[in-house]
């Protein structure tokens, strides 16, 4: 208690906000702008691969061929079991080979999307399988064709559920952001990690912390409420 | 025209092969309401599907005026769904889109021009009496409402045949009657023809011409509505009619005496003391075990089941005095004689 007391002593604050003045605009940018890029990847990546997915399915609108499914369902198993500090350290050559360099904020984008982007397919994937098969018969009934029924029903009928789960994506790519900050990456992970642990500056620490759940807070209200605003199954 | 040909559909499941249609052969003319019913399970959905092909039959075929439906090419397939629509029991409406873009849904699939598509919808919209809900949302409207919107979708690229999954399963009576009596007045306005599947006698009674009862993937009984329910030969068909009748059915076979089976047609025929006048005229005092009567197609129908007290000279007798009133239909069902030699 006594330690946790010295960590709080006015001049330890003032220190703290000191750093908060001057450090924090950039953190925040970056772990931002991170976050903001990585999931708009693992989004591109994740997307398609969801659609795959549900649609190649054995029971979905175009069977694919089984061994294909199994391997890219293996794969994103794999990808999404791999604890993200060590799947950090793995990707170290492609994150050079597309950024050049493993350090730094835009390197630490590469690890972030491919930890994510098998978790968007899993969550794209849920969402679709939610939509009635109703509805996809109605389509098919109608002489739609497989494309026609991704892009015309699955997904527009799927929007409230796509924009919630990627809410879901944006507020764990954030919580990744973090780690990949004390593995090199930027962002108020790297100044928690710099400032709290490798200096025993606490009150910074907690500063970082805070901000970093005030983020989470804006990014899941306006995600919820986009979803709901958008969802024309709720009676207005 | 659609005529089902020798139509066999078995589905592989983890416990074997099943056939949910065997050897269904059937004949639609156009502007025909037809109805098909059965129990859940007889085979109907499966039926209905084959019909355009989201089933693809295992044998047989399905002609549509004399052209076979299992050989059209994916584009061809495509355009042939434009010409047969369906409609289903849980209305499948895009749910994020508005009524209008629901109806202009399938014209986008079949490329009509943006103004033009939302022209026709509008009409369709005036067509099913909903003018006012072009840009309301689905979950803003009640039911039958959101059947009459599927209507107009299913409307939408002049179809020539209109398939009816269970359209109104999920309505109340009163809606019910409503969206059968726009599928009716669209089929006289237009000359559509409509299939419609259904578990229940009273919409088949209300709009149907031609009926076929499904049991077990089987046709037991086809022909005109009229026909085949004052004269309902199948049990399958007994059962639709007078659901009263197929429980009794275990009655007779308990009772031990003889039993005989009126069926009438008529009105007139109901109004007839029959039972009392057989008492009198013949001194038989036959016991009514149960009854029940039925408007089918504006005339009235009705069976009784008698138990005839005596030996067989006595249901002789009976059958004979019976038979001889109009509009009346005898069969015995359980024979003194039978029933004791049996034993």
């Amino acid at each position: 208690m006594n330690q946790f007391a010295k960590a709080f002593t006015p001049e330890k604050l003032s220190e703290a906000w000191h750093v908060f003045l001057t450090e924090f605009p950039l953190g925040l940018w970056e772990t931002v702008y991170v976050t903001l890029l990585a999931t708009l990847f693992a989004i591109l990546l994740g997307l398609p691969l969801g659609i795959l997915l549900v649609t190649g399915d054995e029971k979905g609108i175009r069977p694919m061929p089984k061994p294909l499914m199994k391997v890219i369902n293996v794969l994103i198993n794999f990808l999404r079991s791999v604890p993200f500090l060590i799947l950090i350290v793995m990707v170290i050559p492609l994150t050079r080979a597309i950024v050049g360099t493993s350090i730094g904020s835009v390197a630490s984008i590469v690890p972030l999307v491919v930890a994510a982007f098998p978790f968007v397919a899993r969550l794209v994937e849920s969402s679709l399988r939610e939509l009635d098969p109703n509805i996809i018969e109605m389509a098919q009934s109608m002489g739609a064709s497989t494309w026609e029924i991704v892009f015309r029903v699955m997904l527009p009928e799927s929007v409230p559920s796509l924009i919630t789960n990627f809410t879901l994506a944006i507020t764990t790519i954030l919580g990744y952001t973090a780690m990949s900050g004390a593995m090199g990456g930027g962002g108020l992970g790297k100044i928690a990690i710099n400032y709290g642990y490798s200096r025993y500056k606490y009150a910074v620490l907690y500063l970082a912390v805070i901000v970093l759940v005030l983020l989470v807070q804006v990014f899941q209200s306006i995600g919820t409420r986009l979803a709901s605003r958008l969802d024309k199954r709720i009676k207005k | 025209m659609i005529e089902l040909r020798n139509l066999s559909k078995s589905f592989v499941t983890s416990d074997g092969p099943v056939d949910a249609l065997r050897h269904v052969n059937l004949t639609v003319k156009d502007g025909d309401i037809y109805g098909i019913i059965g129990m859940s399970g007889a085979g109907k959905s499966t039926l209905v599907r084959c019909i355009n092909m989201l089933e693809r039959p295992t044998e047989g075929s399905v002609l549509m005026d004399g052209r076979d439906l299992g050989a059209l090419s994916k584009k061809e397939m495509q355009e042939m769904r434009r010409t047969v629509t369906m409609i289903f029991q849980s209305f499948n409406l895009l749910m994020q889109r508005t009524c209008l873009q629901n109806i202009m849904f399938p014209l986008k699939l079949a490329h009509m021009p943006r103004a033009q598509a939302e022209a026709r919808a509008r009409q369709l919209l005036e067509t099913v009496g909903l003018p006012d809900k072009a840009n309301a949302y689905p979950a803003q409207l009640s039911g039958g409402q959101q059947q009459r919107i599927a209507i107009a979708r299913a409307l939408a690229t002049n179809p020539k045949v209109l398939l009816c999954d269970e359209a109104t399963s999920a309505l109340d009576p009163k809606t019910t009657h409503a969206i059968l009596e726009l599928i009716r007045q669209i089929n006289r306005d237009t000359g559509i023809t409509v299939i419609v599947i259904t578990h229940q006698m009273s919409v088949v009674q209300e709009i149907c011409n031609r009926v076929a009862i499904l049991e077990n993937g089987t046709v037991v009984e086809e022909g005109d509505v009229s026909q085949v329910f004052s004269r309902p030969r199948a049990a399958a068909t007994r059962a639709l009619v007078f659901p009263e009748m197929a429980e009794s059915d275990g009655l007779a076979a308990e009772s031990g005496s003889q039993l005989i089976r009126l069926i009438f047609e008529g009105a007139e025929t109901t109004q007839n003391p029959l039972i009392a006048s057989m008492a009198i005229d013949c001194g038989i005092a036959a016991s009514i075990l149960n009854a029940s009567t039925r408007a089918v197609g504006g005339r009235v129908y009705g069976y009784m089941l008698l138990d005839i007290p005596g030996g067989p000279d006595e249901l002789a007798k009976a059958v004979k005095y019976l038979s001889g009133t109009p509009d009346v239909t005898v069969q015995v069902e359980v024979e003194y004689a039978a029933k004791e030699a049996g034993k």
